[in-house]
Protein backbone atom coordinates (compact mmCIF):
# COMPACT_ATOMS: atom_id res chain seq x y z
CA UNK A 1 0.00 0.00 0.00
CA UNK A 2 1.32 3.39 -0.99
CA UNK A 3 0.28 6.75 0.47
CA UNK A 4 -0.83 9.47 -1.86
CA UNK A 5 -1.06 13.10 -0.77
CA UNK A 6 -3.86 15.21 -2.29
CA UNK A 7 -3.68 18.98 -2.00
CA UNK A 8 -6.35 21.62 -2.67
CA UNK A 9 -5.06 24.27 -5.05
CA UNK A 10 -6.81 27.27 -6.51
CA UNK A 11 -6.74 27.30 -10.26
CA UNK A 12 -4.53 30.31 -10.81
CA UNK A 13 -1.04 31.02 -12.04
CA UNK A 14 1.84 30.22 -9.73
CA UNK A 15 0.07 27.78 -7.42
CA UNK A 16 1.89 24.71 -8.69
CA UNK A 17 5.25 26.49 -8.80
CA UNK A 18 4.80 27.52 -5.18
CA UNK A 19 4.06 24.07 -3.81
CA UNK A 20 6.74 22.29 -5.84
CA UNK A 21 9.15 25.01 -4.69
CA UNK A 22 8.39 24.15 -1.08
CA UNK A 23 9.00 20.46 -1.79
CA UNK A 24 12.31 21.27 -3.50
CA UNK A 25 13.43 23.47 -0.59
CA UNK A 26 12.84 20.52 1.72
CA UNK A 27 14.60 18.07 -0.55
CA UNK A 28 11.49 16.00 -1.17
CA UNK A 29 11.48 13.87 -4.28
CA UNK A 30 8.29 13.79 -6.33
CA UNK A 31 7.66 10.32 -7.74
CA UNK A 32 4.31 10.92 -9.38
CA UNK A 33 2.00 13.84 -9.92
CA UNK A 34 -1.48 14.23 -11.33
CA UNK A 35 -4.05 17.00 -11.30
CA UNK A 36 -7.82 16.88 -11.50
CA UNK A 37 -9.31 20.30 -12.01
CA UNK A 38 -12.43 22.40 -12.38
CA UNK A 39 -12.36 25.95 -13.71
CA UNK A 40 -11.86 27.33 -10.19
CA UNK A 41 -9.73 24.81 -8.34
CA UNK A 42 -7.80 21.61 -8.67
CA UNK A 43 -6.77 18.58 -6.67
CA UNK A 44 -3.06 17.93 -6.90
CA UNK A 45 -2.34 14.27 -6.24
CA UNK A 46 1.22 13.17 -5.66
CA UNK A 47 3.43 10.35 -4.49
CA UNK A 48 6.60 11.48 -2.72
CA UNK A 49 9.59 9.71 -1.23
CA UNK A 50 8.65 10.77 2.32
CA UNK A 51 4.93 11.16 2.79
CA UNK A 52 4.99 11.93 6.50
CA UNK A 53 7.59 14.69 6.20
CA UNK A 54 5.75 16.18 3.21
CA UNK A 55 2.45 16.17 5.06
CA UNK A 56 3.94 18.00 8.03
CA UNK A 57 5.59 20.63 5.87
CA UNK A 58 2.48 21.30 3.80
CA UNK A 59 0.20 21.46 6.84
CA UNK A 60 2.56 24.02 8.36
CA UNK A 61 2.35 25.92 5.11
CA UNK A 62 -1.42 26.16 5.57
CA UNK A 63 -2.35 23.80 2.73
CA UNK A 64 -5.46 21.67 2.84
CA UNK A 65 -4.64 18.08 2.12
CA UNK A 66 -5.71 14.52 2.57
CA UNK A 67 -3.82 11.25 2.65
CA UNK A 68 -5.21 8.35 0.64
CA UNK A 69 -3.96 4.78 0.27
CA UNK A 70 -3.55 3.87 -3.39
CA UNK A 71 -2.43 0.78 -5.29
CA UNK A 72 0.73 0.86 -7.39
CA UNK A 73 0.97 -1.89 -9.94
CA UNK A 74 3.98 -2.71 -12.07
CA UNK A 75 3.14 -3.45 -15.70
CA UNK A 76 5.38 -4.44 -18.65
CA UNK A 77 6.68 -1.23 -20.27
CA UNK A 78 5.58 -2.26 -23.74
CA UNK A 79 2.53 -1.90 -25.99
CA UNK A 80 -0.45 -3.56 -24.37
CA UNK A 81 1.26 -3.75 -20.99
CA UNK A 82 -1.68 -2.18 -19.18
CA UNK A 83 -4.34 -4.38 -20.77
CA UNK A 84 -4.33 -7.33 -18.32
CA UNK A 85 -4.81 -5.02 -15.32
CA UNK A 86 -7.61 -3.05 -16.95
CA UNK A 87 -9.26 -6.27 -18.14
CA UNK A 88 -9.23 -7.49 -14.55
CA UNK A 89 -11.05 -4.34 -13.52
CA UNK A 90 -13.58 -4.83 -16.29
CA UNK A 91 -13.99 -8.50 -15.36
CA UNK A 92 -14.91 -7.55 -11.80
CA UNK A 93 -17.02 -4.56 -12.94
CA UNK A 94 -14.81 -2.39 -10.74
CA UNK A 95 -14.85 1.37 -11.42
CA UNK A 96 -11.67 3.39 -11.58
CA UNK A 97 -11.86 6.61 -9.63
CA UNK A 98 -8.62 7.80 -11.16
CA UNK A 99 -5.23 6.50 -12.32
CA UNK A 100 -1.90 7.96 -13.30
CA UNK A 101 1.69 6.82 -13.66
CA UNK A 102 4.87 6.98 -11.61
CA UNK A 103 7.94 8.59 -13.16
CA UNK A 104 9.85 5.40 -12.31
CA UNK A 105 10.77 2.85 -14.99
CA UNK A 106 12.89 -0.19 -14.03
CA UNK A 107 13.75 -3.50 -15.65
CA UNK A 108 11.31 -2.96 -18.47
CA UNK A 109 8.50 -2.11 -16.11
CA UNK A 110 6.26 0.92 -15.80
CA UNK A 111 4.29 1.70 -12.64
CA UNK A 112 0.66 2.72 -12.52
CA UNK A 113 -1.17 4.29 -9.59
CA UNK A 114 -4.79 3.16 -9.15
CA UNK A 115 -7.55 4.46 -6.94
CA UNK A 116 -10.61 2.21 -7.02
CA UNK A 117 -13.62 2.15 -4.71
CA UNK A 118 -13.54 -1.63 -4.29
CA UNK A 119 -9.91 -2.09 -3.48
CA UNK A 120 -10.01 -5.46 -1.68
CA UNK A 121 -11.99 -7.04 -4.48
CA UNK A 122 -9.51 -5.64 -7.00
CA UNK A 123 -6.48 -7.00 -5.12
CA UNK A 124 -8.10 -10.41 -4.81
CA UNK A 125 -8.90 -10.50 -8.51
CA UNK A 126 -5.39 -9.37 -9.45
CA UNK A 127 -4.00 -12.25 -7.32
CA UNK A 128 -5.93 -14.78 -9.42
CA UNK A 129 -3.99 -13.42 -12.40
CA UNK A 130 -0.69 -13.58 -10.55
CA UNK A 131 -0.39 -9.81 -10.16
CA UNK A 132 0.60 -8.30 -6.79
CA UNK A 133 0.59 -4.56 -6.04
CA UNK A 134 3.95 -3.02 -5.14
CA UNK A 135 4.78 -2.20 -1.54
CA UNK A 136 6.13 1.19 -0.49
CA UNK A 137 9.46 -0.45 0.35
CA UNK A 138 9.81 -1.96 -3.11
CA UNK A 139 9.39 1.53 -4.56
CA UNK A 140 11.76 3.11 -2.06
CA UNK A 141 9.02 5.23 -0.49
CA UNK A 142 8.97 6.17 3.17
CA UNK B 1 -52.80 66.80 -20.29
CA UNK B 2 -51.82 64.62 -17.40
CA UNK B 3 -53.96 61.60 -16.80
CA UNK B 4 -54.85 60.32 -13.38
CA UNK B 5 -56.49 57.11 -12.27
CA UNK B 6 -58.12 58.74 -9.24
CA UNK B 7 -57.83 62.48 -9.91
CA UNK B 8 -59.78 63.55 -6.82
CA UNK B 9 -57.26 61.69 -4.65
CA UNK B 10 -54.06 62.20 -6.63
CA UNK B 11 -54.52 65.95 -6.92
CA UNK B 12 -56.26 66.55 -3.58
CA UNK B 13 -55.20 69.56 -1.55
CA UNK B 14 -52.51 69.08 1.08
CA UNK B 15 -55.12 69.90 3.72
CA UNK B 16 -57.38 67.16 2.40
CA UNK B 17 -54.52 64.63 2.35
CA UNK B 18 -53.62 65.54 5.92
CA UNK B 19 -57.26 65.22 6.98
CA UNK B 20 -57.42 61.72 5.43
CA UNK B 21 -54.21 60.74 7.14
CA UNK B 22 -55.29 62.05 10.53
CA UNK B 23 -58.61 60.29 10.40
CA UNK B 24 -57.32 57.02 8.96
CA UNK B 25 -54.35 56.82 11.32
CA UNK B 26 -56.59 57.12 14.38
CA UNK B 27 -58.87 54.43 13.00
CA UNK B 28 -55.96 52.18 12.04
CA UNK B 29 -54.31 52.43 15.46
CA UNK B 30 -57.57 51.34 17.05
CA UNK B 31 -57.84 48.46 14.55
CA UNK B 32 -54.32 47.31 15.36
CA UNK B 33 -54.82 47.72 19.10
CA UNK B 34 -57.96 45.61 18.93
CA UNK B 35 -56.65 42.90 16.59
CA UNK B 36 -52.85 42.63 16.76
CA UNK B 37 -51.75 41.67 20.29
CA UNK B 38 -48.11 41.71 19.17
CA UNK B 39 -48.24 45.44 18.41
CA UNK B 40 -50.60 46.23 21.28
CA UNK B 41 -47.94 44.86 23.65
CA UNK B 42 -45.35 47.14 22.05
CA UNK B 43 -47.67 50.11 22.58
CA UNK B 44 -48.32 49.09 26.17
CA UNK B 45 -44.60 48.88 26.82
CA UNK B 46 -44.41 52.53 25.82
CA UNK B 47 -47.38 53.36 27.99
CA UNK B 48 -49.56 54.15 24.98
CA UNK B 49 -53.23 53.55 24.32
CA UNK B 50 -55.12 54.45 21.13
CA UNK B 51 -56.32 57.61 22.91
CA UNK B 52 -52.76 58.95 22.72
CA UNK B 53 -52.89 59.00 18.93
CA UNK B 54 -55.17 61.84 17.87
CA UNK B 55 -53.65 62.36 14.42
CA UNK B 56 -50.45 62.37 12.39
CA UNK B 57 -48.85 64.79 14.87
CA UNK B 58 -48.80 61.88 17.35
CA UNK B 59 -47.38 59.34 14.89
CA UNK B 60 -43.86 59.73 16.28
CA UNK B 61 -45.02 58.30 19.62
CA UNK B 62 -45.77 54.88 18.13
CA UNK B 63 -43.22 52.05 18.33
CA UNK B 64 -41.37 50.92 15.21
CA UNK B 65 -41.66 47.58 13.49
CA UNK B 66 -38.65 45.95 11.79
CA UNK B 67 -37.95 42.86 9.76
CA UNK B 68 -36.97 41.18 13.05
CA UNK B 69 -40.52 41.72 14.30
CA UNK B 70 -41.88 40.11 11.14
CA UNK B 71 -39.65 37.12 11.77
CA UNK B 72 -40.63 36.88 15.41
CA UNK B 73 -44.32 37.19 14.63
CA UNK B 74 -44.14 34.74 11.71
CA UNK B 75 -46.50 33.67 10.32
CA UNK B 76 -49.70 35.04 11.89
CA UNK B 77 -48.49 37.35 14.66
CA UNK B 78 -49.15 40.60 12.81
CA UNK B 79 -52.39 39.56 11.19
CA UNK B 80 -55.08 42.19 11.64
CA UNK B 81 -58.10 40.20 10.46
CA UNK B 82 -59.36 36.64 10.84
CA UNK B 83 -57.48 34.38 8.46
CA UNK B 84 -60.67 33.48 6.62
CA UNK B 85 -61.07 37.13 5.59
CA UNK B 86 -57.72 36.95 3.78
CA UNK B 87 -57.66 36.04 0.10
CA UNK B 88 -53.95 36.15 -0.78
CA UNK B 89 -50.40 36.01 0.49
CA UNK B 90 -47.18 37.28 -0.98
CA UNK B 91 -43.76 36.62 0.36
CA UNK B 92 -40.22 37.84 0.37
CA UNK B 93 -37.04 36.54 1.96
CA UNK B 94 -36.26 37.33 5.58
CA UNK B 95 -32.95 37.99 7.28
CA UNK B 96 -32.11 34.48 8.37
CA UNK B 97 -34.01 32.39 5.97
CA UNK B 98 -37.44 32.64 7.47
CA UNK B 99 -39.53 34.25 4.79
CA UNK B 100 -41.73 37.28 5.35
CA UNK B 101 -45.35 36.47 4.58
CA UNK B 102 -47.79 39.32 4.01
CA UNK B 103 -51.54 38.77 3.99
CA UNK B 104 -54.19 40.58 1.94
CA UNK B 105 -57.95 40.87 2.21
CA UNK B 106 -59.85 41.61 -0.99
CA UNK B 107 -59.94 45.25 0.17
CA UNK B 108 -56.14 45.23 0.53
CA UNK B 109 -55.65 43.73 -2.93
CA UNK B 110 -57.99 46.38 -4.34
CA UNK B 111 -56.18 49.33 -2.83
CA UNK B 112 -52.82 47.91 -3.87
CA UNK B 113 -54.05 47.45 -7.43
CA UNK B 114 -55.40 51.02 -7.34
CA UNK B 115 -51.89 52.21 -6.49
CA UNK B 116 -50.46 50.27 -9.44
CA UNK B 117 -53.20 51.61 -11.70
CA UNK B 118 -52.17 55.15 -10.71
CA UNK B 119 -48.59 54.26 -11.68
CA UNK B 120 -49.67 52.94 -15.07
CA UNK B 121 -51.80 55.99 -15.86
CA UNK B 122 -48.97 58.25 -14.68
CA UNK B 123 -46.82 56.92 -17.54
CA UNK B 124 -49.61 57.61 -20.02
CA UNK B 125 -51.41 54.26 -19.87
CA UNK B 126 -55.10 53.87 -20.69
CA UNK B 127 -57.47 51.24 -22.00
CA UNK B 128 -55.96 51.43 -25.48
CA UNK B 129 -52.65 50.11 -24.14
CA UNK B 130 -51.14 46.63 -24.21
CA UNK B 131 -49.44 46.19 -20.86
CA UNK B 132 -46.64 43.63 -20.97
CA UNK B 133 -45.99 42.42 -17.42
CA UNK B 134 -42.61 40.69 -17.32
CA UNK B 135 -42.13 40.83 -13.57
CA UNK B 136 -42.11 37.42 -11.95
CA UNK B 137 -45.55 36.04 -11.08
CA UNK B 138 -45.96 34.04 -7.91
CA UNK B 139 -44.99 34.83 -4.35
CA UNK B 140 -43.14 37.92 -5.61
CA UNK B 141 -45.40 40.98 -5.61
CA UNK B 142 -44.07 42.44 -8.89
CA UNK B 143 -46.17 40.41 -11.32
CA UNK B 144 -49.42 40.40 -9.34
CA UNK B 145 -49.31 44.12 -8.52
CA UNK B 146 -48.82 45.47 -12.04
CA UNK B 147 -51.11 42.79 -13.44
CA UNK B 148 -53.94 43.96 -11.16
CA UNK B 149 -53.19 47.61 -11.86
CA UNK B 150 -53.26 46.97 -15.59
CA UNK B 151 -56.70 45.33 -15.27
CA UNK B 152 -58.02 48.31 -13.34
CA UNK B 153 -56.82 50.72 -16.01
CA UNK B 154 -58.41 48.48 -18.61
CA UNK B 155 -55.25 47.76 -20.56
CA UNK B 156 -54.91 44.55 -22.52
CA UNK B 157 -52.74 42.68 -20.00
CA UNK B 158 -50.03 40.25 -21.10
CA UNK B 159 -49.16 38.13 -18.03
CA UNK B 160 -45.73 37.17 -19.36
CA UNK B 161 -43.87 36.68 -16.06
CA UNK B 162 -40.07 36.75 -16.28
CA UNK B 163 -37.75 34.73 -18.50
CA UNK B 164 -38.26 33.03 -21.90
CA UNK B 165 -36.91 35.98 -23.82
CA UNK B 166 -37.91 34.51 -27.19
CA UNK B 167 -41.52 34.33 -26.11
CA UNK B 168 -41.37 37.83 -24.60
CA UNK B 169 -40.15 39.26 -27.89
CA UNK B 170 -42.60 37.30 -29.98
CA UNK B 171 -45.60 38.59 -28.00
CA UNK B 172 -44.13 42.06 -27.78
CA UNK B 173 -43.92 42.29 -31.57
CA UNK B 174 -46.99 40.20 -32.54
CA UNK B 175 -49.36 41.75 -29.98
CA UNK B 176 -47.90 45.22 -30.02
CA UNK B 177 -47.01 45.73 -26.35
CA UNK B 178 -46.99 49.44 -25.51
CA UNK B 179 -46.09 49.45 -21.82
CA UNK B 180 -43.40 47.19 -20.41
CA UNK B 181 -43.28 46.34 -16.70
CA UNK B 182 -40.21 44.48 -15.40
CA UNK B 183 -36.96 44.96 -13.53
CA UNK B 184 -34.64 47.54 -15.11
CA UNK B 185 -31.97 44.91 -15.70
CA UNK B 186 -34.42 42.73 -17.60
CA UNK B 187 -35.53 45.76 -19.62
CA UNK B 188 -31.90 46.40 -20.54
CA UNK B 189 -31.48 42.77 -21.50
CA UNK B 190 -34.65 42.79 -23.63
CA UNK B 191 -33.42 45.97 -25.29
CA UNK B 192 -30.16 44.31 -26.25
CA UNK B 193 -31.96 41.21 -27.51
CA UNK B 194 -34.27 43.37 -29.63
CA UNK B 195 -31.29 45.07 -31.24
CA UNK B 196 -29.42 41.82 -31.81
CA UNK B 197 -32.41 40.38 -33.63
CA UNK B 198 -33.10 43.53 -35.60
CA UNK B 199 -36.61 43.89 -34.14
CA UNK B 200 -36.30 47.55 -33.20
CA UNK B 201 -38.73 48.63 -35.95
CA UNK B 202 -41.31 46.04 -34.95
CA UNK B 203 -41.87 47.08 -31.34
CA UNK B 204 -44.50 49.61 -30.32
CA UNK B 205 -43.42 50.27 -26.74
CA UNK B 206 -43.87 53.82 -25.51
CA UNK B 207 -43.20 53.52 -21.78
CA UNK B 208 -41.76 51.22 -19.17
CA UNK B 209 -42.35 50.85 -15.43
CA UNK B 210 -39.22 49.45 -13.89
CA UNK B 211 -38.58 48.67 -10.25
CA UNK B 212 -37.62 46.11 -7.59
CA UNK B 213 -33.94 46.92 -7.92
CA UNK B 214 -31.59 49.87 -7.99
CA UNK B 215 -30.81 51.50 -11.31
CA UNK B 216 -28.84 54.55 -12.29
CA UNK B 217 -29.67 57.56 -14.42
CA UNK B 218 -27.22 56.16 -16.99
CA UNK B 219 -29.15 52.90 -17.11
CA UNK B 220 -32.38 54.86 -17.55
CA UNK B 221 -30.88 56.69 -20.50
CA UNK B 222 -29.61 53.42 -22.04
CA UNK B 223 -33.04 51.79 -21.74
CA UNK B 224 -34.87 54.87 -23.04
CA UNK B 225 -32.57 55.12 -26.02
CA UNK B 226 -32.46 51.37 -26.67
CA UNK B 227 -36.22 50.87 -26.62
CA UNK B 228 -37.28 54.34 -27.75
CA UNK B 229 -39.45 54.79 -24.65
CA UNK B 230 -39.71 56.78 -21.45
CA UNK B 231 -38.55 54.72 -18.48
CA UNK B 232 -40.24 55.26 -15.13
CA UNK B 233 -39.34 54.10 -11.66
CA UNK B 234 -41.70 52.40 -9.23
CA UNK B 235 -41.13 51.54 -5.58
CA UNK B 236 -42.68 49.18 -3.13
CA UNK B 237 -42.11 46.39 -0.69
CA UNK B 238 -44.08 43.29 0.13
CA UNK B 239 -44.43 44.24 3.81
CA UNK B 240 -46.26 47.44 2.85
CA UNK B 241 -48.16 45.93 -0.12
CA UNK B 242 -45.86 45.61 -3.14
CA UNK B 243 -44.98 47.83 -6.09
CA UNK B 244 -46.92 51.07 -6.26
CA UNK B 245 -46.25 52.35 -2.75
CA UNK B 246 -44.76 55.17 -4.78
CA UNK B 247 -44.36 55.77 -8.52
CA UNK B 248 -42.83 58.19 -10.95
CA UNK B 249 -44.82 60.63 -13.07
CA UNK B 250 -43.89 62.33 -16.35
CA UNK B 251 -41.60 64.74 -14.46
CA UNK B 252 -39.25 61.82 -13.64
CA UNK B 253 -37.98 63.66 -10.56
CA UNK B 254 -38.91 61.27 -7.78
CA UNK B 255 -41.75 58.94 -6.94
CA UNK B 256 -45.11 60.16 -5.62
CA UNK B 257 -46.01 58.29 -2.43
CA UNK B 258 -49.64 57.20 -2.28
CA UNK B 259 -50.19 59.18 0.89
CA UNK B 260 -53.85 58.36 1.20
CA UNK B 261 -52.73 54.80 2.01
CA UNK B 262 -49.22 55.16 3.38
CA UNK B 263 -47.70 57.77 5.69
CA UNK B 264 -44.00 58.24 5.07
CA UNK B 265 -41.47 59.46 7.62
CA UNK B 266 -37.72 59.88 7.41
CA UNK B 267 -35.77 58.98 10.54
CA UNK B 268 -32.18 58.97 11.65
CA UNK B 269 -31.43 55.22 11.60
CA UNK B 270 -29.18 55.54 14.66
CA UNK B 271 -31.23 57.77 16.98
CA UNK B 272 -34.62 56.87 15.45
CA UNK B 273 -35.48 60.56 15.63
CA UNK B 274 -37.87 61.89 12.96
CA UNK B 275 -36.10 64.23 10.53
CA UNK B 276 -37.63 67.21 8.73
CA UNK B 277 -38.70 66.85 5.09
CA UNK B 278 -35.73 67.17 2.76
CA UNK B 279 -33.38 65.30 5.10
CA UNK B 280 -31.63 62.16 4.05
CA UNK B 281 -32.50 59.23 6.27
CA UNK B 282 -34.32 55.93 6.64
CA UNK B 283 -37.78 55.66 5.16
CA UNK B 284 -40.54 54.51 7.52
CA UNK B 285 -44.05 53.63 6.39
CA UNK B 286 -47.34 53.43 8.25
CA UNK B 287 -50.19 51.68 6.45
CA UNK B 288 -53.42 53.51 7.25
CA UNK B 289 -55.90 51.64 5.09
CA UNK B 290 -54.74 48.03 5.02
CA UNK B 291 -56.74 45.45 6.97
CA UNK B 292 -54.88 42.13 6.96
CA UNK B 293 -51.29 43.26 7.40
CA UNK B 294 -51.57 46.71 8.97
CA UNK B 295 -47.95 47.58 9.72
CA UNK B 296 -47.40 50.78 11.68
CA UNK B 297 -44.08 52.63 11.48
CA UNK B 298 -42.32 49.88 9.54
CA UNK B 299 -38.62 50.61 9.06
CA UNK B 300 -37.83 49.91 5.41
CA UNK B 301 -34.03 50.29 5.88
CA UNK B 302 -34.03 52.18 2.59
CA UNK B 303 -32.19 55.50 2.78
CA UNK B 304 -33.79 58.31 0.78
CA UNK B 305 -35.02 61.91 0.77
CA UNK B 306 -38.63 63.15 0.72
CA UNK B 307 -39.70 66.25 -1.15
CA UNK B 308 -42.90 68.31 -0.95
CA UNK B 309 -41.99 70.59 -3.84
CA UNK B 310 -45.02 71.11 -6.10
CA UNK B 311 -44.87 68.78 -9.11
CA UNK B 312 -45.66 69.96 -12.66
CA UNK B 313 -47.75 66.80 -13.18
CA UNK B 314 -50.39 68.19 -10.83
CA UNK B 315 -50.16 65.39 -8.28
CA UNK B 316 -50.03 66.75 -4.77
CA UNK B 317 -48.65 63.70 -2.99
CA UNK B 318 -45.08 64.08 -1.75
CA UNK B 319 -42.23 62.46 -3.63
CA UNK B 320 -39.38 60.23 -2.50
CA UNK B 321 -36.00 59.94 -4.15
CA UNK B 322 -34.68 56.64 -5.43
CA UNK B 323 -33.33 54.68 -2.46
CA UNK B 324 -29.71 55.78 -2.08
CA UNK B 325 -28.60 52.90 0.09
CA UNK B 326 -29.55 50.74 3.03
CA UNK B 327 -29.29 51.19 6.75
CA UNK B 328 -28.68 47.44 7.05
CA UNK B 329 -26.56 45.04 5.04
CA UNK B 330 -29.31 43.79 2.74
CA UNK B 331 -28.39 43.46 -0.90
CA UNK B 332 -30.84 43.49 -3.75
CA UNK B 333 -29.63 41.07 -6.41
CA UNK B 334 -31.78 40.47 -9.49
CA UNK B 335 -34.63 42.11 -7.58
CA UNK B 336 -34.31 39.59 -4.76
CA UNK B 337 -33.46 40.56 -1.17
CA UNK B 338 -30.26 38.91 -0.03
CA UNK B 339 -28.94 39.14 3.51
CA UNK B 340 -25.37 38.11 4.31
CA UNK B 341 -26.76 36.36 7.41
CA UNK B 342 -28.73 33.99 5.14
CA UNK B 343 -25.55 33.03 3.33
CA UNK B 344 -23.75 32.60 6.63
CA UNK B 345 -26.48 30.27 7.91
CA UNK B 346 -26.12 28.03 4.85
CA UNK B 347 -22.32 27.97 5.04
CA UNK B 348 -22.35 26.90 8.68
CA UNK B 349 -24.98 24.22 8.00
CA UNK B 350 -22.85 22.84 5.20
CA UNK B 351 -19.72 22.73 7.34
CA UNK B 352 -17.93 25.73 5.87
CA UNK B 353 -16.31 28.47 7.96
CA UNK B 354 -18.25 31.70 8.51
CA UNK B 355 -15.38 33.52 6.89
CA UNK B 356 -16.70 34.38 3.45
CA UNK B 357 -17.06 37.14 0.95
CA UNK B 358 -20.02 38.05 -1.22
CA UNK B 359 -19.19 39.58 -4.57
CA UNK B 360 -21.98 41.25 -6.47
CA UNK B 361 -21.42 42.57 -9.96
CA UNK B 362 -23.47 43.57 -12.94
CA UNK B 363 -22.50 41.98 -16.22
CA UNK B 364 -24.41 43.11 -19.33
CA UNK B 365 -27.00 44.84 -17.14
CA UNK B 366 -27.64 41.63 -15.20
CA UNK B 367 -26.64 41.06 -11.58
CA UNK B 368 -24.26 38.29 -10.64
CA UNK B 369 -23.75 36.90 -7.15
CA UNK B 370 -20.67 35.01 -6.11
CA UNK B 371 -19.92 33.56 -2.70
CA UNK B 372 -16.24 33.06 -1.98
CA UNK B 373 -15.65 30.51 0.76
CA UNK B 374 -12.57 28.77 2.10
CA UNK B 375 -12.05 25.05 1.64
CA UNK B 376 -11.78 23.06 4.87
CA UNK B 377 -9.93 19.81 5.61
CA UNK B 378 -13.28 18.16 6.40
CA UNK B 379 -14.80 19.07 3.05
CA UNK B 380 -11.68 18.17 1.09
CA UNK B 381 -11.00 14.80 -0.45
CA UNK B 382 -8.72 13.22 -3.05
CA UNK B 383 -11.84 12.61 -5.14
CA UNK B 384 -12.89 15.38 -7.50
CA UNK B 385 -16.36 13.86 -7.67
CA UNK B 386 -16.75 14.18 -3.90
CA UNK B 387 -15.45 17.75 -3.80
CA UNK B 388 -17.63 18.90 -6.70
CA UNK B 389 -20.63 17.18 -5.15
CA UNK B 390 -20.01 19.04 -1.85
CA UNK B 391 -19.80 22.21 -3.89
CA UNK B 392 -23.04 21.41 -5.67
CA UNK B 393 -24.77 20.78 -2.34
CA UNK B 394 -23.67 24.21 -1.23
CA UNK B 395 -24.92 25.83 -4.46
CA UNK B 396 -28.27 24.04 -4.08
CA UNK B 397 -28.62 25.03 -0.42
CA UNK B 398 -27.87 28.67 -1.28
CA UNK B 399 -30.43 28.56 -4.08
CA UNK B 400 -33.02 27.12 -1.70
CA UNK B 401 -32.29 29.82 0.87
CA UNK B 402 -31.95 32.84 -1.43
CA UNK B 403 -34.20 31.91 -4.31
CA UNK B 404 -31.53 32.85 -6.82
CA UNK B 405 -28.39 31.18 -8.14
CA UNK B 406 -25.15 32.09 -6.45
CA UNK B 407 -21.87 30.95 -7.88
CA UNK B 408 -19.67 29.34 -5.24
CA UNK B 409 -15.94 29.86 -5.45
CA UNK B 410 -13.90 27.60 -3.20
CA UNK B 411 -10.58 29.17 -2.28
CA UNK B 412 -7.53 28.14 -0.27
CA UNK B 413 -7.58 28.73 3.50
CA UNK B 414 -6.65 32.18 4.76
CA UNK B 415 -7.09 33.78 1.36
CA UNK B 416 -10.15 35.75 2.46
CA UNK B 417 -8.91 38.80 4.30
CA UNK B 418 -9.67 38.82 8.00
CA UNK B 419 -9.93 42.47 8.67
CA UNK B 420 -9.51 43.97 12.10
CA UNK B 421 -12.89 44.47 13.69
CA UNK B 422 -15.75 44.45 11.21
CA UNK B 423 -15.13 42.01 8.41
CA UNK B 424 -15.55 43.12 4.82
CA UNK B 425 -18.16 40.63 3.75
CA UNK B 426 -19.67 42.37 0.76
CA UNK B 427 -17.96 43.62 -2.34
CA UNK B 428 -20.51 45.33 -4.54
CA UNK B 429 -18.88 46.14 -7.86
CA UNK B 430 -22.09 47.38 -9.48
CA UNK B 431 -21.83 50.95 -10.63
CA UNK B 432 -25.36 52.12 -9.94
Amino acid sequence: MVHQISVFLENRAGQLAEITGILADNNIDLRAISIAETSDYGILRMIVDDAEKTTNILLQGGYILSMTPVLVIAVPDQPGGLVPVLSTLAEGSIDIEYMYSLFLHTDGKAYMVFRVPEEEKFVALLATHGITPCTAEELGLG
Amino acid sequence: MAKYYQPEIETASREQIKAWQDERLVKQVQHVWDNVPYYRKKMEEKGLTPADIQGTADLHKLPFLTKDDLREAYPYGLLGTPLNDCVRIHSTSGTTGKRVVAFYTQHDVDLWEDCCARAIMAVGGDKEDVCHVAYGYGLFTGGAGLHGGSHKVGCMTLPMSSGSTDRQLQFMTDLGSTILCCTPSYAAYLSESIHERGLRDQIKLKAGIFGAEAWSQKMREDIEKGLGIKAYDIYGLTEISGPGVSFECEAQTGMHINEDHFIAEIIDPETEEVLPIGSKGELVFTCITKEAFPLLRYRTRDICILSDEPCPCGRTHIKMSKPMGRSDDMLIVKGVNVFPSQIETVLLEQGYPANYQIIVDRVNHSDTLEVMVEMTPENFSDSLAKVTSMEKNLVDALKAMLGIYAKVRLVAPKTIARSEGKAVRIIDKRKI
